[in-house]
């Protein structure tokens, strides 16, 4: 296989509301990228695409990837939508990474977008809700706030979590997206403010819980020949770890086994949690998508390996259980970890540095290739010039993990249905 | 007539609505089961593995299953007060939204808690299962109670 890198990247600005066209926001994303790359690519050099969005309810338009890639001036070059819920755009970057590769493309544009804006929140949410299984899960009144929140409440009967340390991880997330312009929320809360903020689904609070979003990202893959040419003052990604792992559609289902362990783990560290795993209280796919993509990238130590995560916080208690998911800590320790500062700019491995979901706001299909924007701006160490704004207050250079040369993206849907992990370096490799 | 919300950019209103005729398939008997206040779930023939909702074909080997009645009586094995919804739920906000763990089954069966305080339903708590008498077949025809 072709070493696969990321030269460039775009994106809208996330907003409750974008009443320009998803065509037109996505070319904005492609414009933004290109613009980044000072003419040195031009829009015919592209010679394939990936189409990330999820929902045909949100959008009220079939085939919406045929009206993009014609309005971006990219037909009649190859391009395929792809669609795997709340992981729609990690999967999007993996079936990119799949067409350079292989050899297919030298040069592939990843973009996504979702336009949720058109229905009021509770139709968003059903819509979203529909996500789940349609004959046992969404007619008893299921919808995914209220799946999370079975899973916080689980998490901390098994663990003795704190909704103290919940609430802790979107204040720390809204605190870093004060300092992104592209974040769509720019507000600043205290533990307290966050516990006693409106009651979603006990015990997630309005703020715990991303919000719905009209956007778009894009990104540039291509071979190393092409990076070199495009960047060649070297501030490129290199894709040098990738995972993928899947679970039952009904939370319900899952089972109650033996931890996956991590490439290096001596599987004895989990025996206490023997006969208890996933269970409800953890996601057995980014287990499986972290053992992938570590696997793949040769991490054997992620606390001494990774500089910044960006991670798929949907919600406060989902991103804490995902730092025990990606071995950032042990099962049920997410709690203490936060305690420890060890998710914070300046901690161990810095998670959200851009704000995450919670704060940047979830339109779908972008969002897992906003990450991949926000990940290759942290290894350029360009996050200043791209993420300040000075009407807004927001200093970029606030949320640079300095030295940052390896970083993680995880993409989730469902309740863990499908995860993906991906990895990124500089050209010159990781570790810290 | 369609409504005008703004000028520039022009938002219009749009309706949409789908009626369809869905089919229940191969775990149809779960739901004809309710009807007769029974809780079917089923077991896999080679693994034992046993599933509820219901499975045809075992979701950890890929064997046939067999039917058999599930007990009415078990466990919260965690829950949530909903005070948000999906807007076809929003009039019945706030509810308990459980998964409840039953003797002798593998999974944990997403219900509602009902007939009590939501502040009062807490993990492990004893709950058994009631039925509607006028089926709607949905499995909102069975929901669970303190014990």
């Amino acid at each position: 296989m072709r070493q696969v890198c990321i030269v460039s990247g775009g994106m809208t600005k996330f907003a409750k509301a974008n009443l320009n066209t998803q065509e037109s926001m996505c070319k904005d994303a492609l414009d933004y990228a290109l613009h980044d790359l000072d003419g040195r690519l031009e829009l015919k050099q592209i010679d394939s695409s990936i189409c990330s969005y999820f929902s045909d309810h949100f959008e009220s338009q079939l085939l919406f990837d045929s009206l993009t890639q014609d309005y971006l001036a990219l037909c009649p070059k190859p391009s395929m939508r792809i669609e795997g819920g709340g992981a729609t755009g990690g999967l999007g970057i993996r079936a990119g990474y799949m067409n350079v590769a292989s050899g297919l493309s030298d040069l592939c544009l990843v973009y996504g977008f979702e336009k949720m804006s058109e229905v009021n929140t509770a139709k968003g949410n059903e819509f979203i809700a529909l996500a789940s299984d349609t004959d046992f899960d969404y007619p008893v009144g299921g919808y995914y706030s209220g799946y999370y929140a079975t899973m916080a409440m689980r998490h901390m009967h098994e663990f003795g979590t704190t909704l103290e340390q919940f609430a802790e991880i979107a204040v720390k997330n809204y605190e870093n997206a004060f300092h992104n312009r592209w974040a769509q929320k720019h507000e600043r809360w205290t533990a307290e403010g966050v516990l006693k903020a409106k009651l979603i689904s006990t015990p997630l609070t309005l703020p715990m819980v991303c919000v719905m979003s009209d956007g778009a990202a894009c990104l540039v893959l291509c071979t190393e020949e092409w990076a070199k040419k495009l960047r060649p003052d070297r501030k490129y990604a290199v894709l040098t770890g990738l995972g993928c792992g899947t679970d039952t559609m009904r939370l319900g289902d899952r089972p109650h086994g033996d931890v996956i362990p991590l490439p290096g783990e001596n599987p004895t560290k989990y025996a206490h949690l023997k006969g208890r795993w996933p269970g409800l209280h953890s996601f057995r796919g980014a287990r499986e998508a972290a053992r992938q993509a570590y696997l793949m990238a040769g991490i054997t130590d992620p606390l001494r390996q990774l500089d910044f995560a960006e991670v798929h916080d949907a919600y406060a208690s989902s991103e804490l259980q995902t730092y025990e998911d990606l071995g950032l800590c042990m099962y049920g320790d997410g709690g203490k970890w936060v305690e420890q500062k060890g998710p914070y700019i300046g901690g161990q491995v810095p998670v959200n540095p851009s704000g995450g979901l919670i704060a940047c706001g979830h339109p779908v299909g972008a969002t897992g290739i906003m990450q991949g924007v926000f990940a290759l701006w942290q290894l350029q160490n360009t996050t200043a010039d791209h993420c300040s704004d000075t009407n807004l207050g927001s200093d970029g250079s606030k949320i640079q993990v300095e030295g940052a040369r390896r970083g993680l993206i995880h993409s989730h849907a469902g309740t863990g249905t499908y995860i993906t992990v991906n990895i990124l370096e500089t050209p010159d490799g990781g570790a810290k | 007539m369609t409504h005008v919300y703004n000028v520039k950019p022009l938002q219009v209103g749009r309706h949409y609505e789908i009626d369809s005729i869905h089919s229940y398939g191969e775990v149809s008997d779960f739901f004809l089961g309710l009807q007769q206040r029974k809780i079917m779930a089923t077991r896999c023939t080679k693994c034992g593995a046993t599933w509820l909702p219901p499975r045809r074909d075992c979701g950890k080997c890929g064997a046939k299953t067999d039917w058999f009645e599930a007990p009415q009586e078990g466990t919260v094995h965690t829950f949530s007060v909903l005070h948000f919804a999906a807007e076809a739920f929003l009039k019945e906000i706030p509810f308990v939204l459980a998964y409840v763990a039953l003797p002798g089954i593998d999974t944990v069966f997403i219900t509602r808690i009902k007939e009590c305080r939501p502040e009062d339903v807490y993990i492990g708590m004893p709950v058994r299962a009631r039925f509607r008498r006028l089926v709607d077949w949905t499995p909102n025809d069975v929901w669970f109670v303190p014990a």
